[in-house]
């Protein structure tokens, strides 16, 4: 049963009906197409006018929808040969954190990522893709494994924020994000990020701190929560949809203040109505950019980082 | 809220309550309601006599309690663009800016300093509470870089006072950006060999500690100072558990192994200043790793 958001609506009541007609044509022998193809192209000229102009609010709503592809649907169609790597060696394994080796287009990689979780079984597994300490501590092992044989690492980000529990602190929730940063920073190899639905804050920058960054059309990006930033600024969460305005989170934002590289298009009607197009476009995106950064020495990758990252501020210190 | 209504409140009063007429003041103890004169309350570095309650302490202060006498140099940092996203919430974050300007005298939420501390040259970069919750924008950004850069130039010990609430929101996403860049002028700095020293002041949240916050060579923290990722309020919501009282402060911390030290003023230029004898003693240490 496919789920609709409140700006889509016109759309479900268009699909329900073809849902009826069909019904309909099953028990008698009616010529339903004309009136489907009708229907059809009615469906897509709502969608192709309602994402085109999507405000910042229904961003948050697409890059939220449950069913926006998962890290770990990613994962299967872009790579093969994936072996999951588990544990931080210290503390315990944390599922909100997918880290393991790989082949993206016949070259081994390492593969970062953030898994929201697909059955409620397996969203609180994840934790909602909420990662700890031991998650970021997890994927700066893998990275640095990646940086002594040569691996470039593909980040995959899609998370609310870093999770904000007793455990977490106690165990230096934020210590684990700066370092994380820090090993993303002096990664000897490429690193490539894609912020694919949710890229909430200081959980999403600890990994991707890339090379070149690249955001899905619909996928939002954002120091706080609109939720987060309306309860603190505006007094009330009921605010979230100022806060999504003032907060520039979308990739064309990100794009205009230099945060991203480049956009990855989503199909009609965002990842969530076609997620083998969207997978497909984000493949190419992720080729493209490490296309850009081959041949590269480890110094130079290092420098790039620290230069891309420095010019966040004035230059004539 | 009874965390909140008896550690937070008083030192955010004490923060943004206008400066006392000198002289007649007496100071009310923001912990054990002590009223303390205002010159005893100087003498002690805006602590408590009673209760050894750390009150907020100005940049200018800080770097008179840690810097030896006379060695002071002050080191102007570069205002960035006003307001990169024209950000309004209730107020414009120009306006803002305006007031925060206007309150504390300061262009934005840290200082930086030169001086040296026991004979060993230093550069100290401190935030300002007061300045819109010493939330680290773009200039904040700018300071850090420029601190860790005079360090260097200087052949210097580099030493960060954050007090912070965190990623200045209104510069939306390029506040979060500061993370990394500050973490590259932190990276600067170790590669030249010299020692990076954080002094944890009340509070320091956010995206502050996910970041240069929590990378020194030595963490030490001021007594009762509350540190951590996460807003305990934000905590409480999510696991609808109760805390234990002292959470997130200096001493719990310390307890978890977050810091080297807890350490009240009074003996802070001592103890920086023996490590600093100690570990500037030998020849800078060509670049580490
Ligand atoms: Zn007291």
């Amino acid at each position: 049963m496919r789920q609709f958001l409140d700006f889509e609506k016109p759309i479900a009541v268009l699909e329900g009906k073809i849902e009826e007609l069909r019904h309909l044509s099953s028990e008698g022998d009616i010529n339903i197409a004309d009136e489907v193809s009708r229907l059809q192209s009615k469906i897509t000229k709502e969608l192709t006018q309602a994402y085109a102009q999507l405000k910042p609010w229904e961003k948050v709503q697409v890059a939220r929808h449950p069913d926006r592809p998962k890290i770990t649907t990613i994962i299967a169609d872009l790579f093969t040969d994936f072996i999951p790597m588990a544990g931080d060696r210290n503390y315990r394994e944390d599922h909100a954190l997918i880290s393991g080796l790989g082949r993206f287009r016949d070259k081994p990689v390492a593969i970062i990522g953030t898994e929201k979780g697909h059955t409620t079984e397996d969203r609180i597994k994840r934790n909602f893709g909420m990662v700890r300490p031991e998650g970021y501590r997890k994927a700066r092992r893998l990275m640095e494994l990646a940086g002594r044989f040569g691996l470039p690492v593909i980040s995959l980000v899609d998370t609310a924020g870093a999770y904000p529990g007793r455990g977490a602190e106690e165990r230096g929730q934020a210590e684990a994000i700066a370092r994380s940063i820090q090993a993303c920073l002096n990664l000897k190899t490429p690193l490539i990020s894609a912020i694919i639905g949710e890229g909430g804050s200081g959980g999403a920058i600890a990994l991707a701190t890339g090379n070149r960054v690249i955001m899905f059309e619909h996928a939002v990006y954002s120091v706080i929560s609109p939720e987060g930033c309306a309860s603190i600024l505006w007094r009330s969460a009921d605010h979230a949809k100022d806060a999504s305005e003032a907060l520039k989170l979308t990739a064309k934002d990100m794009m205009a203040l230099g945060v991203i590289d480049a956009i990855v298009s989503e199909p009609l009607g965002a990842a969530h109505r076609d997620p083998d197009t969207a997978i497909k476009n984000l493949g190419d995106a992720i080729a493209n950019e490490l296309a850009e950064v081959e041949g590269k020495s480890s110094q130079e990758l290092i420098a790039d980082r620290r230069a891309k990252y420095l010019k966040f501020g004035s230059d004539d210190i | 809220m009874n965390w909140l209504s008896r550690t937070v409140l008083p030192k955010i009063k004490a923060l943004v309550s206008p400066e006392p007429a000198k002289e007649t003041l007496w100071i009310k103890c923001g912990s054990c309601s002590q009223m303390i004169f205002h010159r005893e309350c100087e003498d002690n570095w805006n602590t408590c006599n009673a209760c050894g309650y750390h009150m907020p302490l100005s940049p200018a202060a800080r770097a008179q309690l840690l810097f030896d006498a006379n060695s002071i140099e002050s080191i102007s940092v570069i205002t960035a663009e006003k307001d990169p996203l024209g950000f309004r919430d209730r107020k414009k974050y120009s306006d803002r800016l305006k007031e925060a300007r206007s309150k504390t005298g300061d262009d934005d939420a840290i200082s930086v300093a030169a001086g040296e501390i026991n004979g060993n040259p230093a550069v100290i970069a401190t935030f300002n509470f007061s300045f819109m919750g010493g939330s680290m924008g773009q200039t904040v950004g700018n300071g850090i870089v420029k601190a860790a850069r005079q360090a260097i130039q200087r052949q210097a010990a580099l030493i960060i006072v954050p007090s912070s609430g965190g990623a200045r929101m209104q510069e939306g996403i390029l506040s979060l950006m500061q993370l990394p860049r500050s973490i590259v002028a932190v990276e600067e700095l170790r590669e030249a060999g010299l020692p990076y020293i954080v002094l944890l002041a009340h509070p320091t949240t956010g995206g502050v500690t996910a970041s240069f916050a929590m990378l020194g060579d030595l963490q030490i923290a001021e007594p009762g100072a509350i540190i951590g990722f996460a807003g305990r309020r934000v905590i409480e919501e999510t696991v609808r558990e109760k805390l234990p009282e002292d959470f997130q402060s200096a001493e719990y911390l310390k307890e978890h192994g977050m810091v080297d030290m807890v350490l009240p003023r009074r003996d802070q230029k001592r103890v920086i200043g023996s490590i600093l004898d100690m570990l500037m003693s030998s020849q800078p240490a060509k670049a580490a790793e």
